[in-house]
C-alpha cells in the first residue's frame, strides 16, 4: 500500500461516494452548530420539507451573541441577538438535536464545548459553520469551517461535497524557550507562511515542540490554521489525546473504548508519506510574539520595532500603510512602547483552563494598570467553574479583571463586549482585522501570558521580564 | 440556486490585498436570520462614516461604479470567517463575479452556492483587468462561464480555470442538496458499514 498522511487516512475512511472527476461526498461524524450561521440553514430545511438526517451527530450551542455579564439570566437586550438565540433554541427542539442552552453550565464556545463533552474524537470528520472549527484538529480529527449552505447540506445529508486538499507538513523541532507558548507557535507559523500560505492545504503540525504541548495548547495551534489559509490543521493523536478523551461524557466506554483506541493508534502519517509542502521552524527560535497590523501575518517578536511599508513588496506595501494608519503606529517604534487601553483574555483560541492558568501565574498578587479595562471570558461554563475551584478567579478579580460568563465575547464583538474607535486592545483571540473587535478598534494578538503582562504594565510587554 | 452563465458589466477595482470577510460584511449585520437585504451594508465600514454618510472615495460610492457587477481585487480575497453573509451581501448588492489572484477556501466555495463566480488568475492578468476596471463605467468587461473567458473593454481575451462540477452546477443553477440526495443509497451503505467499523461514532 502506498504511504499515506494522517489527512489521507481520515479522508479515505469517510468517502461515501466518489465521482469520476474526484468530487467526493465526505461523510460527517460531528456537526457543531451555533446561532449565527445556522438559522438560514434550518429555514432552508423547512422550506423544502427536509429534515436533519443524523440529529444524534448534531450538537448546538449559542455562543457568538450571548452576553457574558453576570446578569445575563435576565435575557438578551439586543433584539436581533435575542431573535437569533431564540431561533437556535427552537431549531434544536424542532429538529431534536443535542443542545446546550445559555442556562446550562456546559454552555460555552462551540469549539471548547465539543472537545470538553467528548463529542470531538480522533479520526472523526467535524464541521461547523465557523472557520475556527480547525480547533478540533488537535485530536487528529479532520475539522473545518463551512458556510451556511453547507450547514444546510450537512443537516440534510450528513455529507459534504468536497475535493481533496493538498498535504502540508509544519514541523516545530526541539523545545520552546520559557515564556513561549502554543499561541506564539501558531502566530509564528502564520508569520512564516502568510495568511494565504495554507490555502488549498490541510496542515499537519508535528515535531517535538508540538508533541510537548498539552491538548489545550494543541487546540490553540490548530485553531489558527485558518488564519494561515488552511481549512484544517491536524495533530496526530497520542497518549495525551487518549487521556484527555477518556471518561468524557460522549467518549466511548468499555469494549468500544478499546476498539476505538486500536484504530486511533493507527492515525499517524506514514514515515515516507508524500507532502506537497513542508515548513520547519526551530522551537528555540520562536519568541513571544505580538501582532502589529491588521492581518494575523503581521507578527513580530515583542522585542522588535514596528516595520515600515518599504520593508515589504507588492500589494503588501499599500496594505501596511493602511494598517499602520489604522493601528495608529509609526515605523521604527518599539513594540514594547505601545500603550494599550484594554485587555481581553478568552476566545476559542485561548479560553481554556490552561490559558487561564498561564494568565493567573503572571497576575498572582499583582494589580492591573490604573484606568485599564480588562476582562477574562472563560470558554465554557465548566472552564469557569474549574477556574473558580482552582482559585484562579480570585487572582483575576483581585488584580482588577472582570470575571465573565462564557461566550465568544470581544473576539468578534457581536455581543455588547466591543472596542470603541481608537481603543487599543491586547487580545488572546485570533483576528486583528479592521473593526473585528468593534469599529475603529485596534487589536494586538498575543498569548494569555503576554496579555496578562500587558495588563500589569499598560503596554505591550515581554512576559519573560516578569517570570 | 441562481444561475451564472454570462455577464457583461462594470467592474469595480479594489486592488487591496487580504480583503477579509469582516470588511465585506461586519459582524453587526450577521444577526439577521434571513439571507436577503445585506447589499446595503456590503463593505459597510469602508463605505460609510460614523454618521452613516457615504465616504466619497470608496469605489462603490463613485458614480461610475454604483452599478458594478464585477469586482477585481487583490490577493487572498475573502479571508477570515466562514460567514456566508459575505457572498449574500455581494450578491444582494448586484455583484455576480469576483476576480482576484487568490481566494480564501471557504469564501470561494460559498460563492458557488450563491450564483457568484469567483475567478482566480495570475497577478499579471489581474493587473490587466484592474487597469480595465479603472477606466470606469464606459469600460464593460464580459465574463463567459461557458467558454471560460473574460473579454476586456479593449477586446483582450483572458481564459480562466474552473472546476467542471462547480461550473456545471453554477451554469444550471443546480441545488447541491437535491443532487446529493440522489446518492442517498451510497450514504446509507456508507453509514451502515461505518457504524460497524466505528460503532462509537
Amino acid at each position: 500500500m502506498s504511504p499515506k498522511t494522517l489527512y489521507d487516512k481520515i479522508w479515505d475512511a469517510h468517502v461515501a461516494h466518489e465521482a469520476d472527476d474526484g468530487t467526493c461526498l465526505l461523510y460527517i461524524d460531528r456537526h457543531l452548530v451555533h446561532e449565527v450561521t445556522s438559522p438560514q440553514a434550518f429555514e432552508g430545511l423547512r422550506m423544502t420539507n427536509r429534515t436533519v438526517r443524523a440529529p444524534d451527530k448534531t450538537i448546538a450551542v449559542p455562543d457568538h451573541n450571548v452576553p457574558t455579564t453576570l446578569d445575563r439570566a435576565k435575557g438578551i437586550e439586543n433584539e436581533e441577538s435575542r431573535i437569533q438565540v431564540d431561533a437556535l433554541d427552537k431549531n434544536a427542539k424542532d429538529f431534536g438535536i443535542h443542545y446546550y442552552p445559555v442556562s446550562d453550565v456546559r454552555q460555552g464556545i462551540v469549539h471548547i464545548v465539543g472537545p470538553e463533552q467528548g463529542w470531538t474524537l480522533p479520526g472523526m470528520t467535524v464541521v461547523c459553520g465557523d472557520s475556527h472549527t480547525a480547533t478540533h484538529g488537535a485530536f487528529g480529527a479532520l475539522a473545518h469551517g463551512i458556510g451556511t449552505s453547507e450547514v444546510e447540506h450537512v443537516l440534510a445529508t450528513q455529507t459534504l461535497i468536497q475535493k481533496k486538499s493538498k498535504n502540508m507538513k509544519v514541523e516545530i523541532t526541539g523545545k520552546l524557550r520559557p515564556g513561549v507558548t502554543a499561541k506564539d507557535i501558531t502566530l509564528s507559523v502564520i508569520g512564516e507562511t502568510g495568511t494565504a500560505g495554507g490555502t488549498g492545504y490541510v496542515i499537519e503540525y508535528c515535531g517535538e515542540a508540538i508533541r510537548d504541548l498539552s491538548m489545550e495548547g494543541r487546540m490553540t495551534v490548530c485553531n489558527m490554521a485558518i488564519e494561515g489559509g488552511a481549512r484544517a490543521g491536524l495533530i496526530a493523536p497520542d497518549e495525551k489525546t487518549f487521556e484527555y478523551c477518556m471518561g468524557r461524557p460522549h467518549a466511548p466506554k468499555g469494549a468500544q473504548w478499546d476498539a476505538a483506541l486500536d484504530w486511533w493508534k493507527t492515525l499517524q502519517s506514514d514515515d515516507d508519506a508524500p507532502w506537497d509542502k513542508v515548513i520547519t521552524l526551530k522551537g528555540e527560535d520562536i519568541a513571544p510574539v505580538v501582532t502589529w497590523g491588521t492581518s494575523p501575518e503581521d507578527v513580530l517578536p515583542i522585542t522588535a520595532t514596528v516595520p515600515a511599508p518599504e520593508d515589504f513588496k507588492g500589494g503588501k506595501v499599500d496594505a501596511v500603510k493602511r494598517s499602520l494608519d489604522y493601528m495608529g503606529l509609526t515605523a521604527g517604534m518599539k513594540l514594547s512602547d505601545v500603550e494599550i487601553d484594554t485587555v481581553f483574555i478568552g476566545s476559542c483560541t485561548n479560553g481554556r483552563i490552561e490559558d487561564l492558568r498561564a494568565a493567573a501565574a503572571i497576575l498572582k498578587g499583582k494589580k492591573i494598570k490604573d484606568g485599564l479595562r480588562a476582562m477574562i471570558v472563560p470558554g465554557s461554563g465548566l472552564v469557569r467553574a474549574q477556574a473558580e475551584e482552582e482559585g484562579l478567579a480570585d487572582i483575576f478579580k483581585d488584580a482588577g479583571f472582570e470575571w465573565r460568563l462564557a461566550g465568544c465575547s470581544m473576539c468578534l464583538a457581536m455581543n455588547p463586549d466591543q472596542l470603541s474607535p481608537g481603543e487599543r486592545c491586547a487580545a488572546t483571540s485570533n483576528r486583528n482585522f479592521e473593526g473585528r473587535q468593534g469599529r475603529g478598534g485596534r487589536t494586538h494578538l498575543m498569548s494569555p501570558a503576554m496579555a496578562a503582562a500587558a495588563a500589569i504594565t499598560g503596554k505591550l510587554t515581554d512576559v519573560r521580564e516578569m517570570m | 440556486m441562481e444561475k451564472f452563465d454570462k455577464l457583461t458589466g462594470i467592474a469595480a477595482p479594489m486592488p487591496m490585498i487580504n480583503i477579509d470577510t469582516d470588511m465585506i460584511i461586519p459582524k453587526q449585520f450577521l444577526k439577521t436570520i434571513k439571507r436577503s437585504g445585506l447589499g446595503v451594508n456590503l463593505f459597510d465600514e469602508m463605505r460609510y462614516d460614523d454618521d452613516g454618510k457615504e465616504i466619497p472615495d470608496f469605489v462603490l460610492n463613485k458614480d461610475a461604479y454604483r452599478d458594478a457587477q464585477i469586482i477585481v481585487a487583490g490577493d487572498n480575497f475573502g479571508c477570515g470567517s466562514s460567514r456566508e453573509h459575505a457572498p449574500w451581501a455581494i450578491k444582494d448588492f448586484g455583484i455576480s463575479c469576483v476576480i482576484a489572484p487568490s481566494f480564501a477556501d471557504i469564501f470561494y466555495s460559498n460563492c458557488f452556492k450563491n450564483g457568484i463566480l469567483p475567478i482566480a488568475l495570475p497577478q499579471e492578468q489581474v493587473d490587466i483587468l484592474m487597469k480595465d476596471a479603472e477606466k470606469g463605467a464606459n469600460a464593460r468587461m464580459t465574463v463567459d462561464l461557458e467558454t471560460q473567458t473574460i473579454t476586456t473593454s479593449d477586446g483582450e481575451v483572458i481564459t480562466f480555470d474552473v472546476d467542471p462540477f462547480k461550473k456545471h452546477c453554477l451554469m444550471n443553477g443546480l441545488d447541491d442538496i437535491a443532487l446529493t440526495l440522489e446518492k442517498a443509497k451510497s450514504i446509507d451503505s456508507f453509514e451502515s458499514q461505518a457504524s460497524q467499523a466505528r460503532p462509537w461514532v
